[in-house]
């Protein structure tokens, strides 16, 4: 890549669209993941009963739900994450390839 | 006994931290198990018959090692369930839940959520900067010699020490379920993954791969609703009766204290991100598919597969402490005579394969032990293979021979290497027999956290880094993790027999990633080369490429 193609592709609009949503939409997902983990790790290091506390009359604690539910926020935050990226993302980036295929 | 538990534990603890092991303790040989010997050969015909289809479709590099990037988002989402979903994972985590109960559902969280943060920051990158190994993106913009080199090693030790791992596992899970002698176990495994590796490359490997992971899952699946069945598929129930049986009682229900202090905590949850994220045969499936949009459905499946089976390995756990725990059947009475308790044959991380007798009888007892010996086979080719490329890929055509080499001198170096590290798997398998091998699995898992990951996430998203920096950063972090295992709870107390470990950590991630990160950052900073300016200038072309895609590999090639 030429310094001057280097500096089209920087300048485009869409490109920094592109990168600017897309980092931000990426950080975000990330962090919420790593909060959410990070919450139970600690809180099993803290103050592990705090998952033993049960659920109404049975033996069923807190914690298994829980758990199960940070499983499934990780497959529901990857599916935002690849619906979003497959859609708006790649289009952004199609549309940004196809604009530098002219100056090239 | 609380020796026994600890080193247990351990043993527990590592195997499950990295999705692959071995089985604990002392193995006797069983009576043939011919139901399973039998499913195993259909198995392994059907996988030779793949691999002979594979063969005719491999004739270029670009086949051998990423199966022409054909394979689609969810093929290769099962094929990296099928990595995480090894026999230690399976067997190893419902052992965990059987024995703690709560405590398995941890690892299990610990390995997924390293996922989702692989997809938003690193698969797509990668997938725009690669080509066949994770060294090609490091070395995208740095010196090909030494930033290969120090990849290629990493590559290569995270694999082999893997590879001691799963040898051992196999041999002995063959003595429990097939009743055939250790060696001809080792020997057998080589074999068949020099077969499936050197003939149909990435593409037989990938469906090996694509179906273990689809027996597994349906036999899983399968004794999870029979487990669930028995009580009526209320949870409650099942949890209520596990909760009356099990020894703990209700501390089965909550975290029993196997991540006891906030260091180990934070270091395990490090170790489990970013080690996975630096596994060189994980980041290789990356390259296999089509393009980048292919590359992330893949993570969506993996994610939904690898998640959907932890919660069934989780009842699996809770089935076998009611149906197996107390069960004269699985009893192993003459260690019951020595240590008391009610130990179960073949110890915990059987527990998974005595349910399915349970609940399946004699014909599903051998459907299990033939899936779980197919597992093995299916996680070692898939190691090999990353182990080749970086030996022929990384070490011989980009560092030895500077990038000017034919297609097929490169194939058969990587078919070469492919033997080789078959062949001294072979022996180390045999060789740590009768060590306790946690270690290993814990060392591949560092090294991978530690010298693997910084290095390639900082290629990709800091532009000052320079190659003095990741070099000398990357080798701190590696020689920082390999120094903190020795020195460690497991090698140092239980292997050297010394009283006290010097570093009291099991998990060295959260010290030897810093050291790694801060490496890499203050020799990157301080670097006034000529070439460093220009390194620095070339993140700017690298960071576009690796944001749209322009100029990367092309679409499949079947």
């Amino acid at each position: 890549m030429t310094k001057e193609q280097i500096e089209h592709v920087r300048n485009n609009p869409k490109y920094q669209k592109l990168v600017k949503e897309r980092s931000r939409f990426a950080w975000t997902l990330s962090i919420i993941m790593l909060v959410v983990y990070y919450a139970f790790i600690l809180t099993i290091a803290f103050d592990p009963s705090l998952l033993g506390i049960r659920m109404g009359d049975g033996v069923m604690t807190i914690g298994i739900p829980i758990g199960v539910a940070i499983i499934i926020i990780a497959f529901i935050l990857t599916g935002v994450y690849v619906r979003r990226a497959n859609s708006e993302f790649d289009e952004l980036s199609h549309q940004v390839k196809e604009e530098l295929k002219d100056i090239a | 006994m609380k020796k026994f538990l600890f080193i247990s534990l351990t043993l527990l603890l590592s195997v499950a931290a990295v999705a692959s092991g071995t089985i604990e303790g002392e193995v006797q040989k069983q009576p043939l198990n011919i139901s399973a010997i039998i499913m195993f050969l259909i198995f392994v015909s059907g996988t030779l018959g793949i691999t002979y289809w594979a063969a005719k479709r491999t004739k270029t590099a670009k086949d051998f090692y990423t199966a022409g990037g054909g394979i689609t988002g969810f093929q290769n989402g099962m094929a990296i369930a099928g990595d995480y979903m090894s026999a230690a994972s399976f067997l190893g985590i419902s052992g965990l839940v059987y024995l703690k109960g709560y405590d398995g559902l941890i690892y299990s969280i610990g390995f997924l959520v390293g996922w989702p943060v692989i997809l938003f920051l690193i698969s797509e990158r990668l997938r725009n900067l690669g080509k066949y190994t994770f060294a090609d993106v490091a070395a995208y913009r740095l010196k090909q010699t030494p930033i290969r080199t120090l990849a290629a090693l990493g590559s290569i030790a995270t694999v082999i020490l893997y590879l001691i791992a799963q040898m051992v596992g196999a041999g002995k899970l063959i003595q429990l379920l097939f009743g055939l002698p250790y060696e001809l176990a080792v020997v057998l495994v080589g074999a068949l993954m020099i077969l499936y590796v050197t003939f149909g490359g990435m593409l037989a490997t990938t469906w090996v791969q694509i179906i273990k992971a689809g027996l597994l899952l349906s036999g899983a699946t399968f004794m999870a609703i029979a487990v669930m069945a028995h009580f009526g598929f209320s949870l409650e129930a099942l949890f209520a009766k596990a909760v009356e049986v099990h020894p703990k009682h209700q501390a089965i229900m909550a975290p029993g204290g196997l991540v006891s202090d906030p260091v180990s905590a934070i270091s395990l949850g490090i170790a489990l991100m970013f080690g996975t994220a630096g596994l060189p045969h994980i980041l290789m499936r990356f390259f296999t598919v089509a393009d980048a949009k292919e590359a992330r459905k893949s993570v969506f499946f993996a994610t939904g597969f690898i998640g959907y089976f932890y919660i069934l390995t989780f009842i699996i756990g809770f089935g076998a402490i009611v149906m197996v725990l107390n069960n004269p059947q699985y009893l192993d009475v003459a260690k019951q005579a020595i240590s008391g308790g009610s130990p179960i044959l073949g110890g915990n991380n059987m527990a998974a394969i005595h349910l399915s007798h349970a609940v399946g009888g004699n014909f599903f007892l051998g459907f299990i032990s033939a899936v779980a010996f197919a597992t093995i086979l299916a996680v070692v080719s898939g190691l090999t293979l990353a182990g080749a490329s970086a030996i022929s890929h990384d070490l011989y055509a980009n560092v030895f021979k500077r990038g000017e080499v034919d297609e097929v001198k490169e194939m058969k170096v990587s078919k070469i290497a492919t033997v080789i590290l078959g062949i001294i798997t072979i022996i180390l398998g045999i060789a740590f027999e009768k060590q306790n091998i946690a270690f290993v699995v814990g060392l591949a898992f560092a090294i991978a956290a530690s010298a693997n990951f910084p290095v390639l996430f900082l290629s990709m998203f800091w532009s000052k880094l320079t190659t003095r920096g990741a070099v000398i950063g990357g080798s701190l972090g590696l020689a920082t993790a390999v120094m903190l295992v020795i020195l460690g709870p497991i090698v140092w107390v239980q292997i050297f027999g010394y009283e006290t470990p010097v570093f009291p950590y099991k998990y060295p991630a959260l010290f030897s990633v810093t050291v790694a990160f801060v490496g890499i950052w203050f020799f990157s900073i301080t670097d006034n080369s000529e070439n460093a300016k220009l390194e620095r200038e070339a993140f700017e072309a690298q960071d576009i490429r690796s944001q749209t895609g322009i100029g990367a590999e092309g679409a499949s090639a079947h």
